[in-house]
């Protein structure tokens, strides 16, 4: 088969960093060509040096057999290569057909006028071939994540693009969304394109793919036929050793309810509207877990019941004690842990040591502190004790934060946060960015608190994340839950449709027939 | 055996450490002096070798060499620790604290006006001086603080603002109420109200030297020892993470101004008591709050280091007297004092740029 | 690091160029058996086209008659006059201390060092080893008074002070008894900026008078005067200079400057350090008025002042000079101030 993109000994160093070691890489015409590999693999690297974003070090690059020079962007494009980013580079005030044209605006006879109605027309031409359901006429930000994703693509066809990356691209879809993707990308290779696609999911590897590349730790470690393997086998590749990609769990024992909030209100930083009145009860002995395409609310939700932002209406109740804005420092007191969903934003102060990490929140605190002075022999036992029990790799208890690998930094925050015992443990994103060894561990600890008979919190957008873990599932859309389901008794399909604002009833009634 | 093998382990990463953070500064220091030679070469009309001695022997006469010259450098020295410290305290909780000028300015005059009080016996006076100053810088951080806390101004244009009404309003008291006719200065405070000069009356250094170095400890204790320095650095180092940890940063910010300009104000009554005895009228500021920054800069804002480069600036500026003697411009010295400072700066932007480079390495992986 | 290096090489290596040029230092003419010689300057420092400079220039003049090269250290703050006298003082037999500001540490610096001599300019230092100089500024300023008297048109004059205390106000008690004396009819309309260094506040004081129809205005306020001067010179106004001669100094403005007071501050270091050479050096105040040269008429004369308005100010000098009666030093005894008739 013909290569359109062959890529040799590529290398790239950054400090401290080899991105790209040696790589090579090639795509053939017409296939879906998956690039996996955990965070900080190196995937999005080669790519960026495809489309120009950097310069190698060492290696070649050959489209459709030539040897070329991409400098740019610019360079990728007329060479007919279009990326679609992680996150999307769209004019939101503009409209999608606006932002399709935008740098190759087709001109009126003199040239000096935008001819806005053959941007349409093209535009939706151009969308029909490929059964994108997309309004050149919308606003950008009226449209849904997975229809600006839609838009990004165009773009990239309009500007002749015969491969295509996408970066992620199902990382912000629902899973209906995931698979009208799958629809068009199928439809573009049907065209004679080339796709390459960058992810860590192992099920659209398998749904979606021709081939697979598999990276890790910026070297490619072999280049498969899709059909010729499993997800077990691609999960040993990319990970280096065996994983286990279920959850084992016990039947939960529940409890009483922990935390109840009621018609809970909050504006977002921009002073409009975010959470439209959530209701929610979590009790102890289970994982209520939140599922939800991400900006519906989630973040603001616990930013709320963690005392960081101030509700505008409703309570937040634990254990009968009414939290509704107080300050963190009470809220945590009141025995409410968080691992947050930034972990260098806000988990960690990454130039403390890790016996300062070790006590953020509980300072204050005997036998951390008395009065004002603080016990370092004690905060240092506890720091040493945090390591050991969640298998913290660092060298001592002194290094600074920042020197820890994501995962171990996880870890650390999740010992600290686990180790307050408290009533009420929230995990936001908690497995965000790292490799998979990191994540058993830390749904491992998960399972457990509640297996002691903790209420857990946990709020992800990983769908598989939510259905692993959680007892129940709350599916929340634009600032409300619009369904609390058993995780035993719902999938993929149900969650979706709620995840986009769809209602369960009619569904259901077609389930009762059946 | 093994035990002193650890030992020696944990020495050696400490001198490691050490190394690591006294590098820069050290190279700092002999580049500045280096350039200086240039100049000196120059202003002189002299070689490299007679340029490089005579410049080191007129700094360190001008520093340590004759007894009447290291007093002078000991003086000079007091209030840059003061300021040195005051800084020190608001980089580490992440603000630029530029007003140490104004609440130094203030402390001087809390000092000139409370000294006049007649009838108090000489230990309550000198404390009531010192206090005077403490709450009088004290209270004019607190302004800008507060701002900074609760409106979100920039603190370092309202510092600024500060400064020039801590001029005028000293100015005001150093004119009129206080003012001692026939002098551009205030009246002299009472012997009561003074600080001990321990060598002799006649020589200008005094306690307050002791009070700024004991307060050095004070404040390393503050900051690595106590819940209070722990919220500090939390909120210098990551506002977010703090707040998340239940730290109130708003408080802390205020907070932090309160001490740096308790401290400011404490050096300035501290100068008042121990050193000039007077507030003088101010054509301009007095600079100890603007020699401090430098001071807190190459110090990396730690206390201790503090102490050192109070020492170093403190005996340049005693040695621009003596380069004068030996008829080489003083400006030699700022020429020095500047390249520290640039120095220091270029290691401070050459790590913040590595950070986000390394930052963006990773994000981009 | 690698950078660090080069940037040490590239250095050393301007070091040898600099080293190949450099001539061995010019041999100082210095002789042995000659007294020393300091000068400690207030924060103006060298350069300051006034006091500090005018007090350099008489010990620039003993330098070209005597070849001693005055030691000179510049004052970076109030903070630093002790210690720069007491440097100076270490080494030298004669420390002069410039301004008034110094008196409080050329009393404390003389009395540590007993042995050595002194000499302060404008404020009185009674010590054995401290020699005064000050100015009777109520004399040149008389004849400021006399051409601003003979000048105005509109009879009213103004008077813009620094400072109000004794120093200045002599400055005043001269110039209105001056006026008096040639036009008992004029007005002097007189104010303090409180300020030596304001130049806005000059500029609006100045306009303000000049509003008020003043026509000349005389000075004694350091750089707030040249605000005077600006506002002279944009309402097209008489304004009279002080200390040297203001109009070379600043040529722009030379134009609205009728003539300028000038004080002698080169003679006191002359003076006193020729004393000290010729072992005649006394302590004790010496006073220098229009008889001894200490203060008087700049050589530059606007041209607008007629012949006879000099004369007449030339006649009131000799008759000081005589003895023939006495300027008032206080603001007070203007008002029983009677003038000779000349």
């Amino acid at each position: 088969m013909e290569k359109v993109i062959e890529m040799r000994g590529i290398t790239k160093i950054f400090p401290g960093v080899i991105a790209n070691d040696n790589v090579d890489f090639e795509l053939r015409k017409g296939e879906i060509h998956v690039l996996l590999g955990e965070n900080g693999a190196g995937k999005t690297t080669l790519m960026n040096i495809l489309y120009g974003l950097y310069q190698p070090d060492k290696g070649e690059i050959y489209v459709n057999g030539k040897k070329v020079n991409i400098k740019g962007p610019s360079d990728a494009i007329a060479m007919g290569i279009g990326m679609v980013h992680q996150h999307f580079m769209l004019v939101h005030n503009f409209t999608v057909a606006e932002n399709i044209i935008l740098g190759s605006e087709p001109k009126t006879a003199f040239g000096f006028k935008i001819d806005y109605k053959k941007a349409i027309k093209d535009v939706k031409e151009l969308a029909d071939k490929y059964g994108f359901n997309v309004d050149p006429n919308s606003i950008i930000e009226d449209i849904t994540v997975g229809q600006q994703q839609k838009v990004e693509i165009l773009k990239a066809l309009y500007r002749g693009a015969e491969i295509l990356i996408l970066d992620e691209p199902t990382a912000v879809l629902t899973p209906q969304e995931i698979e009208e993707l799958g629809q068009i990308l199928k439809n573009l290779v049907k065209e004679g394109k080339s796709i390459i696609l960058i992810t860590h999911k192992l099920k659209e590897v398998m749904n979606m793919s021709d081939r697979v590349t598999i990276v890790r730790r910026g070297k490619v470690v072999d280049t498969v036929n899709t059909k010729d393997v499993d997800m077990d086998t691609l999960a040993e590749m990319m990970v280096g050793r065996k994983v286990n990609l279920v959850v084992e769990k016990k039947p939960a024992k529940v409890g009483d309810v922990v935390l109840k909030i009621e018609n809970l209100q909050a504006l977002d930083h921009r002073k409009l509207p975010k959470l439209k009145g959530v209701d929610l009860e979590v009790r102890s002995g289970e994982i209520l877990g939140i599922a939800g395409v991400d900006g519906n609310g989630q973040t603001e939700l616990v930013e709320v019941i963690t005392g960081l932002r101030r509700a505008t209406g409703g309570r937040v109740i634990l254990k009968g004690n009414d939290l509704t804005n107080r300050a963190p420092k009470e809220i945590i007191e009141a025995g409410i842990s968080n691992i947050p969903e930034d972990r260098h934003k806000h988990g960690l102060v990454l130039k403390f040591s890790l016996t300062e990490n070790a006590v953020l929140g509980q300072h204050d605190k005997e036998p951390f502190s008395k009065g004002i002075i603080m016990n370092y022999d004690v905060i240092r036992e506890h720091a040493k004790k945090l390591i050991n029990d969640f298998d913290v790799r660092t060298p001592n208890e002194e290094v600074h934060a920042g020197a820890l690998s994501g995962g171990n930094q996880q870890k650390f925050i999740a010992a600290r946060e686990i180790t307050k015992d408290p009533e009420l443990l929230i995990a936001t994103q908690p497995t965000r960015g790292l490799d998979v060894g990191a994540i058993e561990y830390i749904h491992k600890r998960l399972v457990e608190e509640r297996d002691k008979g903790k209420a857990v919190l946990l709020v992800s957008l990983e769908l598989d994340e939510v259905m692993a873990l959680s007892d129940r599932i709350a599916v929340m859309y634009d600032g409300k839950i619009v369904g609390i389901l058993d995780a035993d008794k719902t999938n993929e399909m149900e969650l979706g449709i709620l995840m986009a604002g769809g209602t369960l009833n009619k569904k259901e009634g077609e389930h009762d027939k059946q | 055996m093994i035990n002193n093998k650890t030992k020696n382990v944990a020495f050696n990463a400490l001198v490691k450490k050490a190394i690591d953070v006294l590098m820069f500064p050290l190279i700092a220091i002999l580049l500045g002096l280096f350039v200086a030679v240039f100049f000196v070469m120059w202003a002189k009309n002299l070689g490299f070798i007679d340029g490089t001695a005579t410049l080191f022997s007129a700094i360190w006469e001008g520093t340590f060499g004759k007894r009447a010259n290291f007093i002078e450098t000991l003086v000079a020295m007091t209030p840059l620790i003061f300021t040195g410290l005051a800084h020190s305290v608001a980089f580490r909780t992440g603000l630029f604290n530029i007003g140490v000028e104004g609440q130094f300015i203030m402390g001087m005059l809390a000092a000139a006006l409370i000294g006049l009080i007649p009838g108090i016996p000489a230990p309550i006076h000198v404390t009531l001086v010192l206090l005077g100053g403490l709450i009088f810088g004290a209270v004019w951080a607190a302004i800008p603080g507060y701002l900074k806390a609760k409106v979100g101004t920039n603190e370092v244009v309202n510092t600024i603002m500060m400064n020039f009404i801590a001029m005028n309003v000293s100015n005001y008291f150093v004119k009129g109420p206080i003012h001692r006719e026939g002098s551009a200065s205030s009246k002299m405070i009472l012997e009561s109200a003074q600080l001990y000069r321990f060598l002799s009356p006649s020589e200008r250094v005094n306690v307050g030297l002791f009070i700024g170095i004991a307060l050095i400890f004070v404040i390393y204790w503050l900051l690595w020892k106590t819940t209070i320095g722990y919220e500090l650095r939390a909120v210098g180092l990551n506002m977010h993470a703090a707040e998340y940890g239940g730290i109130n940063s708003k408080k802390n910010i205020i907070l932090a101004m309160v001490i740096s300009g308790a401290i400011a104000g404490l050096g300035g009554a501290a100068h008042v008591a121990g050193t000039i005895h007077k507030a003088h009228q101010l054509v301009g500021f007095t600079n100890y709050g603007f020699d401090g920054i430098a001071v807190a800069l190459l110090a990396k804002s730690h206390p201790i280091g503090v102490l050192f480069s109070s020492l170093l600036f403190g005996g340049l500026n005693s040695s621009a007297r003596i380069l004068q003697k030996f008829r080489i411009p003083k400006q030699i010295v700022y020429i020095i004092q500047g390249i520290i400072i640039i120095f220091v700066a270029a290691d401070y932007i050459y790590k913040w740029l590595k950070e986000k480079k390394k930052k963006e390495a990773i994000k981009n992986a | 690091m690698k950078r660090l290096i080069a940037l040490i090489a590239t250095l050393t290596l301007v070091a040898g160029l600099f080293a190949g040029c450099a001539k061995k230092e010019a041999q100082q003419p210095t002789d042995q058996t000659q007294i020393k010689i300091g000068l400690a300057t207030d924060e103006g420092g060298k350069g300051d086209k006034s006091f500090n400079d005018a007090a350099i220039a008489g010990l620039e003049k003993i330098k070209a008659e005597y070849g001693i090269e005055p030691q000179i250290i510049e004052s970076k703050s109030a903070d630093d006059y002790e210690p720069n006298l007491t440097t100076l003082a270490a080494d030298n037999d004669l420390v002069f201390g410039v301004g008034f500001k110094m008196a409080d540490a050329i009393k404390a610096v003389a009395q540590n060092n007993p042995d050595k001599k002194f000499a302060i300019i404008d404020s009185v230092v009674d010590l054995p080893n401290v020699a005064s100089y000050v100015f009777k500024e109520e004399e040149g300023s008389f004849l400021m008074g006399v051409i601003a008297g003979k000048m105005t048109k509109t009879n009213i004059i103004g008077f813009l002070g620094g400072i109000k205390f004794e120093l200045i106000e002599k400055f005043e008690a001269g110039f209105r008894a001056g006026v008096k004396a040639v036009n008992p009819n004029a007005k002097v309309l007189v104010q303090y900026a409180n300020s030596f260094s304001d130049v806005a506040l000059g500029y609006e004081i100045a306009k303000k008078m000049y509003n008020d129809g003043a026509d000349v205005i005389y000075h004694a306020a350091g750089g707030v005067g040249i605000g005077l001067f600006n506002a002279a010179k944009e309402m097209k106004k008489w304004a009279i200079g002080v200390d040297s001669d203001q109009a070379v100094l600043i040529p722009d403005k030379a134009d609205v400057i009728l003539a300028s007071m000038i004080k002698r501050v080169d003679t006191a270091t002359y003076t006193a350090s020729k004393a000290a050479i010729e072992g005649t050096f006394a302590s004790g105040t010496v006073v220098l008025g229009l008889k001894e040269d200490g203060v008087g008429i700049s050589p530059t004369i606007n041209p607008a002042v007629p012949q006879e308005v000099i004369d007449l100010a030339n006649k009131y000098k000799q008759a000081i000079i005589d003895g023939k009666f006495t300027v008032p030093t206080k603001p007070a005894e203007v008002d029983t101030f009677q003038a000779p008739q000349i």
